[in-house]
């Protein structure tokens, strides 16, 4: 019984630790100039990784300056990360193709 | 021989002026008002007192996606068009995205290659010559002596008053080009002491009018400026940024874009996305181009496109 129990708090702990860590990144693709998805929802502490799957050079560059992610210019197949550890409302664009707009959300 | 003999105002000259046009167009200005050439050529400008410069834009050193893995290559051939002319134009006027990633080594190689052309050049940036450092490596390589702070500038030649302006910093979501207010403020105080009847030339990468706009082919504050070029008899903007020839006339204003010596890209809304335009190897040069402008007092400006085929 007690071999089960604690069977049961190691399965419990890594799933609790997969959750985790599924919970700490995200995945942006920037594709056909547009950032997919061009909204993205993640918990404080998440790592988003930009990566650019163009022909075309594009940039991840956050819109208010004091954020401060910018990216340098990302040719095709080149990702970019950064670690949102504050909530809040995070718009970036690319600074390349000022049309090109997204969203990351932390809370 | 495909080249402009531009002393030659024969029907002769004209042919050889067309073929050096190949598919591209051919047009005069005068008084601000375009007309096709007649077929006497008797509109080709290159009479005394007139002089000739080629436009060369998107270079894009550094691309090497499939369409034209060798921009350099391209770029070559597009200089050698310039080199085998029969008479050396007087400068080359440069419309931005000299190179594909503001790369220290894409800024050197363009300069290498573009030095081999032994002319005048005058540069203005492409976004893609600014990327993550505002421009600082364009400027420190082929900014003008004299020029703003801003990178802008301008000058006289050979009667015309030309106009280098920076409309690709300063870019915020969902805008294209930004001229911004000390831009404009210095271009009002700028053309202020010029005579209206001087034919102006405003070189600017991103299009300076709303070509299409969801694509960033436009130029915000643009408007701003012409309040300042209205009086002119004779403003012609010449643009990169598109890679390919659209033209639109304005009042006295004549809007051109240039092709690009590195690789199309697609109409208007013609595609998914503005991205490179795939075209068989063998086609490539056919959508890819230089201009050439000449100029003379009595006939005003006219303007041939070539493909590199």
């Amino acid at each position: 019984m007690r071999v089960i129990r604690n069977a049961l708090a190691a399965l419990a702990f890594l799933c609790l630790a997969a959750n985790a860590f599924a919970a700490q990144t995200g995945a942006v693709t920037i594709d056909n100039f547009a950032f997919d998805p061009p909204s993205l929802t993640v918990a404080p502490g998440t790592k988003v990784v930009w990566t650019n799957k163009d022909e075309e050079p594009h940039t991840v560059t956050s819109v208010d300056k004091d954020a401060s992610f910018k990216s340098a210019g990302l040719d095709t197949d080149d990702s970019f990360s950064f670690t949102f550890d504050k909530p809040g409302t995070y718009k970036y664009f690319c600074s390349v193709h000022p049309h090109m707009v997204g969203t990351i959300v932390v809370k | 021989m495909d080249t402009i003999n531009s002393a030659t105002q024969t029907r002769r000259g004209l042919l050889k002026c067309m073929a050096w046009g190949g598919t591209g167009i051919l047009w005069t200005v005068s008084g601000g008002v375009p007309k096709g050439l007649g077929l006497d050529g008797s509109a080709l400008a290159a009479e005394a007192g007139g002089f000739s410069f080629v436009q060369v834009s998107d270079t894009h050193i550094g691309f090497k996606a499939e369409v034209n893995p060798d921009p350099a290559g391209t770029l070559q051939v597009a200089l050698g068009k310039i080199a085998a002319l029969p008479t050396a134009p007087a400068m080359i006027v440069h419309t931005g995205d000299v190179t594909h990633l503001s790369k220290p080594e894409e800024f050197a190689t363009a300069a290498d290659l573009m030095k081999g052309a032994r002319l005048d050049i005058h540069y203005v940036p492409g976004e893609h010559d600014v990327i993550g450092d505002d421009g600082k490596g364009f400027f420190e390589r082929f900014g003008a002596k004299g020029a703003t702070p801003g990178g802008w500038y301008s000058w006289d030649q050979g009667g015309v008053h030309f106009v280098a302006l920076v409309n690709v910093l300063g870019f915020t979501p969902g805008t294209g080009g930004t001229l911004g207010a000390a831009q404009l403020e210095w271009l009002e105080g700028d053309l202020k002491g010029k005579s209206a009847s001087m034919p102006v030339v405003v070189l600017a990468h991103v299009p300076l009018w709303p070509i299409y706009p969801q694509w960033g082919w436009a130029t915000g504050d643009a408007e701003k400026a012409f309040a300042s070029l209205k009086r002119f008899g004779s403003v012609t903007v010449l643009n990169g940024h598109i890679h390919q020839v659209v033209q639109k006339v304005e009042g006295n204003v004549t809007f051109r874009t240039a092709m690009s010596t590195a690789f199309p890209q697609p109409a208007a809304g013609q595609a998914p996305s503005p991205g490179p335009m795939k075209v068989p190897a063998d086609k490539l040069r056919t959508v890819l181009g230089v201009r050439r402008i000449d100029y003379a007092p009595a006939t005003g400006l006219a303007v041939a496109d070539t493909t590199l085929a």
